[in-house]
């Protein structure tokens, strides 16, 4: 007697919305958790004591519709200390950003522009909630699906078309620089397409990313921050029957028959099943839990060719105060004043090396909501970008970073240095060890146009299905990628259900 | 002084130790090219050569030969995970012919692996692999070398060789089929494994590149009472044809190399399927051999023709009912011990087991500067169509 159908790996947002779909369909789903706390990169952390942030993550898109309705969120505890937030991109003189509709001197070629990009991002939104298409025959590809989506691509029109087929590889700066002139708005988008990701706004194939991204949806901010989120997750994956277990390692999956059987967790326990989907790390469950004895050395090659190397860092500030940006604070924040300073940021981490003046995204939770910090006080939460995964000397690495970011925000907040009660940064190793994201990076394998859709995390394992029999993927190491949404998760359970009956 | 690697192009093709002693025997600089060395195709006589192999001693220069060394505790589950057969059970100083697949189930080469001791292989075969066995070790214990040029390889092959290693010293009287002795040589090791291509009672000979010259020495001059005759790579084709051993790139396209999608074969495709432990537990490819095995979706089979007549059908193409196209012959050669115009070829199945003697294999036969097309009737046979006791007998019977 089995002790449960299906083992999920990993309690982040697509292991949770993974296990909820699948102990929905009737199935007996044990989700096992390393950490004490689920929800993995979604999570509220106190950094100092009575200093509370969202632990990596820290803005929203609005999570999957599926996910968000199926679990039904709002319901368990999902609540929005702001939604539709906007941006303020600070340079000289911050310019304001809500979308499409703000006044400002660049305004008619960015409204020709987002047309367009809009366009683009809404007709590959919906390939976001399918099992990416297989290049094989007899692949049991959704031919009906695709054949909407391909319709759907050619009613743009033969010029938006034409155009569509122009720009999707291209690199989101030349299209930047062809059609806008304000550099605030320029950077901000350059920042936004290489946010998360290892590649500069120069490097090929970036605008896709900046689709990829308008096509998740508005943003918006959970009340008490990520942890939030994951608690909501938790609770409905709990109600719909999912046994959570939270402490638990996964040493290794076991093989039986030539079929992943189970696990086995650090303390020994074995846990059968009919099939072990894995959340976590594509890379993490076919070389450490899987192991070589199981797998075909061409898949194990493709494993260790995913790229993974994570460009963000994230940066935790305590204040006495509220820091003096020239902005509403109610806002998300952006500092980087020009495409090239994007790319001025990035350049160095090709080399291991800090750039001098990082870019980043920051916001200040504590000027939405109080409880995050002290009365008077605030935390500052930041995505850094871009540091070196893999830097010579990691304690200089990080110093230094530190001390250029803090520079950085000086100049923006005058003051904030001496306003500081605590500061923490993670760097992406910091990450990868916390988080359990090989390279630190936040998508489980890079976002790239290489790295997508039926190549992600590689060609003979993205359907969800794995080169082992009963063993899955479910994390953002797999279509769509990563952010707090449980697509991945949500399409992985999807594919299970469909292929296993 | 070691050459200057800048220099490579001057020659262009690598001379093997043995180079001096072939070089100067090769009467008509026959020379063919053989993983980028220069190897002998034939060395004045390539009948007289194949005589030696059947009736008394060859010598051939195996150097070229692409050899791998495994080594570490994990190398036996490596090798067990990297090829068909089971590595494990393999005695010490034994070998045993393999093949190993792509993930797609795909052959990428076959080979002859040597255990030399328990953490300890040579793996020896046609093509350059490095990159694909170095990632098959990849999270095991093991260290894959390429040794191609660190070792000096003869082979001995034919009756008497047996008593060729016995007046060179060597008591090879017990040495099994697939066995390894060793011996000291000239301040060294000489290595003797009962192995070879040639169908034959033969031996392969291993040194250490500064032996070479001194064992060719010894053996020509031991060897010189039952005739011992270098060979070319002609005479040999003849004798492993005979036996009924394939060659990748001759018989079959090695997965890696394939530019064409239909050209990978399978080993249900090219007969080596009979390699296969289902029981080992994971090799590389076994999912997808599994499902080919249990849909019986194999495309082609790999056959032994009997042609009539005696024209080489080298490259002809195979038809059933001389009326529609079913495969092609991949190695040929008239037999000279078996009297019969053999072939081996790939047939589409199900025409390698209809035994409906419709299979015709057309042949365009150069007659002074005319080509001439010929149907020949063949017969499906199976392999090796030479089979000598001799070649397992133990002790070898002195010849």
């Amino acid at each position: 007697m089995r002790s449960c159908d299906i083992i999920v790996i990993g309690g982040g947002t697509n292991g949770m919305a993974c296990a909820f779909r699948l102990a929905k369909a009737g199935h007996r789903v044990t989700l096992l958790e390393r950490q004490e706390t689920l929800g993995g990169g979604a999570c509220t952390v106190e950094f100092a004591p009575g200093y509370r942030v969202s632990g990596l993550s820290h803005v929203l898109h609005m999570p999957d519709a599926r996910v968000r309705s199926g679990m039904a969120l709002d319901q368990h505890g999902l609540t929005y200390a702001a939604t539709g937030l906007a941006t303020s991109a600070l340079a000289d003189n911050t310019l304001i950003f809500k979308g499409f509709s703000d006044s400002f001197p660049d305004q008619p070629n960015w409204t020709a522009l987002a047309s367009k990009l809009v366009d683009f991002a809404t007709v590959l939104a919906p390939f976001r909630a399918m099992t990416p298409p297989r290049i094989a025959r007899g692949a049991g590809n959704d031919w009906m699906g695709l054949g909407r989506l391909g319709l759907n691509l050619r009613m743009l029109g033969r010029d938006r078309f034409r155009e569509f087929m122009r720009m999707i590889l291209i690199n989101v700066a030349d299209v930047l620089e062809d059609d806008l002139t304000d550099d605030r708005l320029m950077g901000l988008l350059a920042f936004d397409a290489t946010l998360g990701a290892w590649l500069g706004p120069r490097s090929p194939n970036s605008l896709i990313l900046l689709l990829n991204r308008m096509a998740c949806g508005p943003l918006c901010l959970p009340s008490g921050g990520m942890g939030t989120v994951a608690r909501a997750m938790e609770n409905a994956a709990r109600n719909a029957g999912v046994t959570l277990r939270t402490g638990a390692t996964v040493a290794r999956i076991t093989t039986e028959n030539d079929r992943a059987s189970g696990v086995v967790l650090t303390t020994g326990e074995v846990l059968p099943a009919a099939h072990v989907v894995s959340a976590i790390h594509p890379r993490t469950t076919f070389e450490v839990l899987v192991g070589p004895q199981a797998l075909d050395t061409g898949t194990l090659r493709q494993s260790r060719a995913i790229k993974s190397r994570g460009g963000a860092a994230k940066l935790h500030l305590a204040l006495s105060g509220a820091p003096a940006f020239a902005a509403d604070l109610r806002s998300r924040i952006v500092i980087a004043p020009s495409v090239r300073a994007v790319e001025d940021a990035f350049n160095p981490v090709k080399y291991g090396q800090v750039p001098d003046r990082p870019v980043m995204e920051l916001i200040v939770p504590s000027a939405f909501e109080p409880g995050l910090a002290p009365p008077g006080h605030h935390v500052l939460s930041a995505i850094v970008q871009f540091a070196p995964h893999a830097p010579a000397d990691a304690a200089l690495a990080r110093s230094t970073m530190l001390h250029n970011t803090l520079n950085v925000l000086e100049e923006h907040a005058p003051g904030i240095r001496s306003q500081i009660i605590h500061a923490a940064l993670l760097m992406p190793s910091d990450i990868a060890d916390r988080y359990g994201m090989a390279g630190g990076n936040w998508h489980h394998g890079e976002l790239s146009v290489e790295q997508m859709l039926f190549l992600r995390p590689f060609a003979g394992a993205a359907q969800y299905a794995t080169p082992l029999p009963g063993l899955w993927l479910a994390g953002a190491g797999s279509h769509p990628g990563g952010g707090i949404s449980g697509a991945a998760g949500w399409n992985a359970a999807e594919r299970l259900l469909e292929v296993t009956g | 002084m070691k050459a200057d690697p800048r220099l490579h192009h001057l020659t262009p093709l690598r001379q093997t130790p043995f180079h001096p002693r072939i070089a100067a025997l090769n009467r008509h600089q026959q020379w063919g090219a053989w993983a980028g060395c220069l190897a002998a195709l034939n060395l004045g006589d390539a009948e007289m050569e194949y005589t030696a192999i059947r009736n008394g001693a060859s010598l051939y220069d195996l150097c070229p030969m692409i050899k791998y060394r495994f080594s570490g505790p994990d190398a036996a589950a490596c090798l067990d995970r990297l090829t068909l057969r089971n590595v494990s059970k393999m005695p010490i100083d034994s070998v045993h012919y393999t093949a190993w697949c792509d993930d797609a189930g795909k052959v990428m080469d076959d080979g002859t692996l040597f255990r030399l001791g328990p953490n300890e292989f040579m793996l020896c075969c046609q093509e350059r692999h490095l990159p694909w066995l170095q990632d098959a070790g990849w999270g095991f214990d093991v260290t894959v070398q390429e040794i191609t040029e660190t070792v000096a390889a003869l082979s001995l092959q034919g009756p008497c060789t047996a008593s060729v290693l016995q007046a060179l010293g060597c008591d090879i009287g017990n040495l099994k089929l697939f066995r390894i002795a060793r011996f000291p040589f000239a301040g060294g090791s000489l290595m003797v494994s009962r192995t070879g291509f040639t169908g034959d009672l033969g031996y392969e000979l291993w040194v250490a590149p500064e032996l070479a010259l001194p064992l060719w020495d010894a053996l020509m001059i031991a060897g010189a009472p039952w005739g011992i005759r270098p060979i070319g790579t002609e005479a040999l084709d003849i004798a492993r044809i005979e036996a009924g051993f394939i060659l990748p790139n001759a018989d079959f396209v090695p997965a890696e190399q394939a530019l064409r999608e239909d050209r990978v074969r399978s080993p249900f495709e090219v007969g080596l399927d009979w390699l296969i432990d289902w029981h080992e537990g994971h090799f590389n490819g076994r999912r997808a051999l599994l499902a080919e095995k249990e849909s019986n979706s194999s495309v082609w089979a790999m056959v032994g023709l009997d042609i009539a007549g005696n024209i080489s059908t080298a490259g002809s193409l195979i038809y059933h009912a001389k009326t529609f196209e079913v495969g092609y012959i991949t190695a040929a050669a008239w037999s000279p011990a078996t009297k019969r115009n053999l072939a081996i070829a790939q047939v589409k199945r199900p025409y390698d087991t209809i035994y409906d003697n419709k299979l015709w294999v057309e042949v365009y036969a150069l007659r002074e500067l005319q080509y001439v097309k010929i149907m020949l009737q063949a017969t499906v046979t199976p392999r090796p169509f030479l089979t000598l006791a001799r070649r397992k007998v133990t002790p070898p019977g002195a010849h």
